[in-house]
């Protein structure tokens, strides 16, 4: 078998070295009849050829993103990732290293994890970041886990605007825990006022930017109201390439930011892995959860980097840690990096102008299709629309035609009449003016 | 009394008149290694006796600081904030941790003096 | 040694106005940025595609990884990343395709994850696999939250959990998040759970119970069904940490042990690259009991094919007790998972476990006069050694493993578990020839026999030959540089 070296000969030369008479022995803690005694009912071991038929042909199944004219976003925006990236990503050093617990053979995943806080920081306006999380989405929690224990107050508001994906998984990770977690209504229209949820006993109001709905509103009144009250503003951002363009969440008073950084480095992979982006005050960083990259020197006193203030972390602090996190996002955080090496200060602002521009043009074409109205009025690369009848079945019959039409919000609240007729839409860099003329002519068909 | 006092988790007290100042031992500092970091609680918390009043983290390590006796926190030593290694240079003088008034002078009663306490920490060895 | 791999930060190196892409002009439009337009530069550093070639090439370089040798970290199962799997993760069908695309549009994705889960329930023997987690510690929590949400339908939301004391940090970490307290249960002279401890910590307030099994010491706890026979007459679960599973993977399954929640790594025992801290993927297995609490979303494996659900209502019985990530789960790792699994069938599995366990052992019978060892063997899939064969000799078990590296040895994990003084655990994994392992432990002689001199200095100044001497953990943790800041902050900080 391609992957285990020992032959016959081997396996008696070590078992011998050992004293047993075979491997069956040195299973003899196992009891008796936990043994399984014939191999399991699976198939038989397989070479590459088979293997790749075998997964080529599910593959083959699917109608790749790249087929269609895509414009669907949702939490996961598709970029185009340079050639570079993947190819640096899989370098065997890289690829399979581990976390970097002995630092002096991991200088290259700890310098990369150094510049990979940095560029966080850097985009999200705040002052330090950590070296990611699993998701956006887990990340949030964790930010208003984090909040909770900062201003040891247990109440959590989470906007209408955040994506429910990030509001359900919000909501789980609070679920055994003490405090309540109030959910505003879904806000499709962009007008909710959170600052006049804010009670004594609230820690943290999360909001998105953009939010779910691509609605761009600034921050900065929020969380003015916020820090009146001893409120911290958790900032989700969905969209790391918005910040490329928009005023961040840093400068506008954002306390905590977890962003979801797949749209830079890596693909949509149906879901995952993606990267979460965390980012806080420096004087908050003892309670912030997720591994650190810190600058030191070594015995010649030659700049380095090591893990740092692991005391927070669950291996050494256990039932009083920041987090149980353990294994986070590493390859994925490298790609978010080498992407933005490649990009610079004038490349990630012109990707993000080419994703504004093509929404703009997106939004006004639809705009002009009878029957449907779009709601968003400021938005980054995301709008929501309201068709005259619902959304679902006519994205169903745009996807037969290879127009994968964004998504329908009734995707995410099944039982909400009201909804049934808005669809989230999102155009990248990866859409042609052929894709919006495509999904235009369709759409006017369909809601006829 | 202005000698020192030692629980068996090596934490060490000294009494001043109704004020206690508490810290950790010579030993506790070697066993931690570099500290690099010290939480100390807020002016006016009232800790009780056995349970966390601080926490001291080194490289490797977080250990909390238990009180050995119950007691108001009056003070606490800002210098360990600048400065985290002052527990290492000096466990027992500048690198003290924080002072309480305290509540009932008999619970110094069962804590080590200083020859009870060496005798506690050679059996650990 | 090493200063011409360095290469300085990409902001040290970074030019205005250079760019490694080339991106057409944007069409000059109105913008409805509602006046939150950036008005000031971010300070990114500006690089061209060679440069950033050489500069990740160059930090490569520094890196120690699976490919440039034996990796025995233990308890992390570094085995072989194979290259077919990464090849099919990238497949466009795979991996161009949006979680949220109508799911008529992905009946291969379905069948992808599907196949996954047939395969992960005949391992194990469970009837049910929860494949959203993206990690150990997230399926960990997953699976206590699971636990509580099927105590709390039954009324009896009990108090704590039980761990043993060699657990990982994560077991008590996530008790925590799950609103439990933790009670640790001290282990016998065999260096498993004392059983006479368990069953006297049992009583109506326990939830569960978390074992690693393999334990942490590298040892099967014999005990098990006994311990689970207990558990489940005191109302509790038992939940198992899967980090371990390499030892046994198709030789015993979780479902006969008594287990009721426990979650795999695909990234240790199913070859998923480490990548340096991740991605990971955890699902979690879980038995008849608690199948019905499974957080969303999941794939259903029904009469007409396979297919998501995203919403309780669309899965009869089901009282998911919430979502834990978003989208669906790790689908670049499950690819490469199943490729792992189909290249090496069920009779590859077991030949894989059984050549993991053989492994540590040989290590075991070959170092154990060399080393000091707690436990006697038979060991699993990793051996466990202790410092005391270092005791007079002023070289600490952290020395030692930096002279290993001198070796061009990844050193064993150190100080893990707690439960013996100077933990060094090796775990080989199945992919190590004979000759690998010989080299390892040869060095490990040399060494050994080399601290006994009294050459402490030589281990004191190691290493001397990685990238980077020893380098002081102390001053990055008294004073945290997390990142890099322009001169002008920089100046204006201190």
């Amino acid at each position: 078998m391609r992957y285990l070296p020992h032959t016959d000969a081997d396996r008696r030369a070590m078992l011998a070295a050992i004293g047993a008479a075979s491997i069956d022995a040195l299973y003899r803690d196992v009891p008796e009849k936990a043994r399984l005694k014939a191999p399991l009912d699976l198939p038989a071991h397989a070479g590459e050829l088979e293997v790749e038929r075998a997964l080529g042909a599910m593959a083959a199944k699917n109608l790749a993103a790249g087929d269609a004219a895509c414009f669907i976003g949702a939490g996961a925006y598709r970029h185009h990732v340079p050639a570079t990236v993947d190819a640096l990503i899989q370098r065997g050093e890289f690829l399979t290293s581990y976390t970097p617990y002995q630092p002096e053979i991991s200088q290259g995943t700890l310098q990369y994890l150094y510049e990979f806080q940095t560029y966080v920081a850097l985009i999200t306006g705040m002052e330090i970041a950590n070296a990611s999380m699993y998701d956006g989405a887990t990340g949030t929690a964790e930010a208003a886990l984090m909040a909770r224990r900062l201003t040891k107050r247990s109440r959590v508001v989470l906007s209408g605007g955040l994506h429910p994906h990030y509001r359900e998984v919000t909501a789980t990770f609070l679920r055994n825990l003490d405090g309540n977690v109030v959910a505003l209504p879904l806000d499709p229209h962009g007008v909710e006022d959170p600052a006049r949820h804010i009670t004594p006993d609230t820690a943290c109001i999360v909001v998105q930017y953009p939010d779910f709905f691509g609605s761009l509103r600034d921050l900065t009144q929020l969380a003015s109201a916020c820090h009146a009250a001893g409120v911290l503003l958790v900032v989700a951002v969905t969209e790391a390439v918005a910040l490329g363009l928009v005023r961040s969440p840093g400068e506008m008073g954002a306390d905590i930011v977890a962003a979801e950084g797949k749209s830079l480095g890596n693909a949509l992979n149906f879901g995952g892995p993606y990267v979460g982006l965390f980012a806080t005050r420096e004087r908050f960083v003892r309670q912030m959860p997720g591994r650190l990259a810190g600058e030191t020197v070594d015995a010649d006193g030659r700049r380095g980097w090591v893990l740092t203030l692991a005391t927070r972390e669950q291996h050494i602090r256990r039932e009083k840690a920041t987090s149980n996190i353990c294994t986070s996002s590493g390859l994925c955080a490298l790609a978010f990096t080498i992407h933005m090496a490649l990009l610079g200060e004038d490349g990630f602002r012109r990707l993000a102008e080419l994703n504004h521009a093509k929404t703009v043009q997106l939004a006004d074409a639809l705009g002009r299709v009878p029957g449907v109205a779009v709601l968003t009025k400021t938005f980054f690369n995301e709008i929501t629309v309201a068709l005259p009848k619902p959304a679902e079945p006519i994205v169903e019959a745009l996807a037969r035609r290879g127009i994968l039409a964004g998504v329908p919000v009734s995707r995410f609240h099944t039982d909400d009449a009201r909804l049934a007729n808005l669809l989230v839409l999102a155009a990248t860099e990866t859409n042609t003016d052929d894709d919006v003329a495509r999904l235009v002519t369709a759409l006017t068909e369909l809601v006829r | 009394m202005s000698e020192l006092r030692y629980t068996n988790e090596h934490e060490w007290i000294r009494i001043d008149g109704d004020t206690a100042v508490i810290g950790i031992s010579d030993y506790a500092q070697e066993q931690l290694g570099d500290v690099v970091f010290v939480e100390l609680p807020e002016i006016g918390k009232k800790v009780e006796k056995g349970k966390e009043a601080a926490v001291v983290e080194s490289v490797k390590a977080a250990s909390e600081v238990y009180a050995p006796v119950s007691g108001e926190v009056v003070a606490v030593n800002d210098a360990l904030t600048k400065d985290p290694a002052l527990v290492n240079r000096s466990p027992t003088g500048d690198g003290w941790f924080l002072k309480l008034r305290l509540k009932d002078q008999g619970e110094l009663a069962g804590l080590m003096d200083e020859a009870a306490y060496r005798k506690f920490v050679k059996g650990l060895k | 040694m090493n200063e011409a791999l360095d290469s300085p930060l990409l902001f040290e190196q970074g030019v205005a106005g250079r760019s490694g892409v080339d991106l057409p002009e944007p069409p000059r439009v109105a913008d409805r940025l509602g006046g939150l337009r950036r008005n000031r530069p971010i300070g990114l550093p500006g690089l061209s595609e060679p440069q950033v070639v050489r500069h990740f090439t160059r930090l490569s370089q520094k890196n120690y990884g699976i490919d440039t040798g034996m990796y025995p970290l233990g308890s992390c199962t570094m085995k072989h990343n194979p290259r077919l799997n990464e090849m099919l993760a990238r497949l466009p069908g795979f991996a161009d395709i949006h979680p949220l695309q109508p799911v008529s549009t992905v009946p291969g994705a379905m069948e992808l994850i599907g196949t996954l889960m047939r395969w992960i329930r005949t391992l194990t023997g469970m009837p049910s696999v929860a494949m959203s987690l993206a990690a150990g510690a997230h399926g960990e929590l997953a699976g206590l939250m699971t636990i509580r949400a099927a105590l709390e339908a039954r009324g009896d939301p009990r108090k704590k959990v039980l761990v043993p004391e060699s657990a990982h940090g994560t077991n008590p970490a996530t008790a925590a998040m799950c609103g439990y307290e933790v009670e640790a249960v001290p282990a016998n002279a065999r260096g498993r759970v004392d059983l006479a401890a368990l069953k006297a910590a049992l009583n109506g307030e326990v939830a569960a119970f978390m074992l690693t099994n393999p334990n942490t010491c590298g040892l099967f706890e014999d005990e098990i069904l006994e311990q689970a026979e207990a558990l489940h007459r005191a109302g509790a679960f038992f939940y198992c940490d899967g980090a371990n599973f390499n030892a046994i993977a198709g030789r015993v399954r979780p479902g006969d042990l008594g287990i009721d929640c426990m979650h795999l790594n695909l990234h240790k025992t199913f070859s998923t690259p480490h990548g340096g801290g991740g991605p990971g993927s955890g699902p979690v297995v879980l038995s008849q009991p608690l199948a019905a609490f499974a957080p969303l979303p999941y794939v259903i494996d029904g009469p007409d094919g396979f297919r998501l659900v995203e919403h309780a209502k669309d899965a009869p019985g089901a009282r998911p007790f919430g979502r834990m990530k978003g989208f669906h789960g790790q689908m670049g790792m499950f690819v490469r998972a199943l490729a792992y699994m189909m290249s090496h069938g069920g009779d590859g599995m077991r030949q894989a476990s059984a050549d993991a366990v053989l492994n540590a052992n040989y290590v075991l019978a070959r170092l154990k006069d060399v080393l000091s060892l707690p436990f006697d063997g038979p060991c699993m899939h990793e051996v466990l050694f202790d410092d005391r064969f270092l005791k007079d000799t002023g070289v600490t078990a952290l020395d030692f493993c930096k002279a290993l590296i001198d070796e061009g040895f990844h050193p064993p994990t150190m100080y893990f578990p707690l439960v013996v003084h100077g933990a060094l655990l090796v775990e080989p994994t199945e992919s190590e020839t004979k000759e690998a392992l010989d080299a390892f432990i040869d060095a490990v002689h040399r060494l050994a026999a080399r601290a006994k001199t009294g050459d402490a200095a030589y281990f004191h100044g190691a290493p001397r030959f990685a990238p980077r001497r020893r380098l002081d953990e102390t001053l990055a943790a008294r004073k945290p540089v997390l990142r890099w800041r322009p001169a002008e902050a920089q100046a204006a900080a201190e």
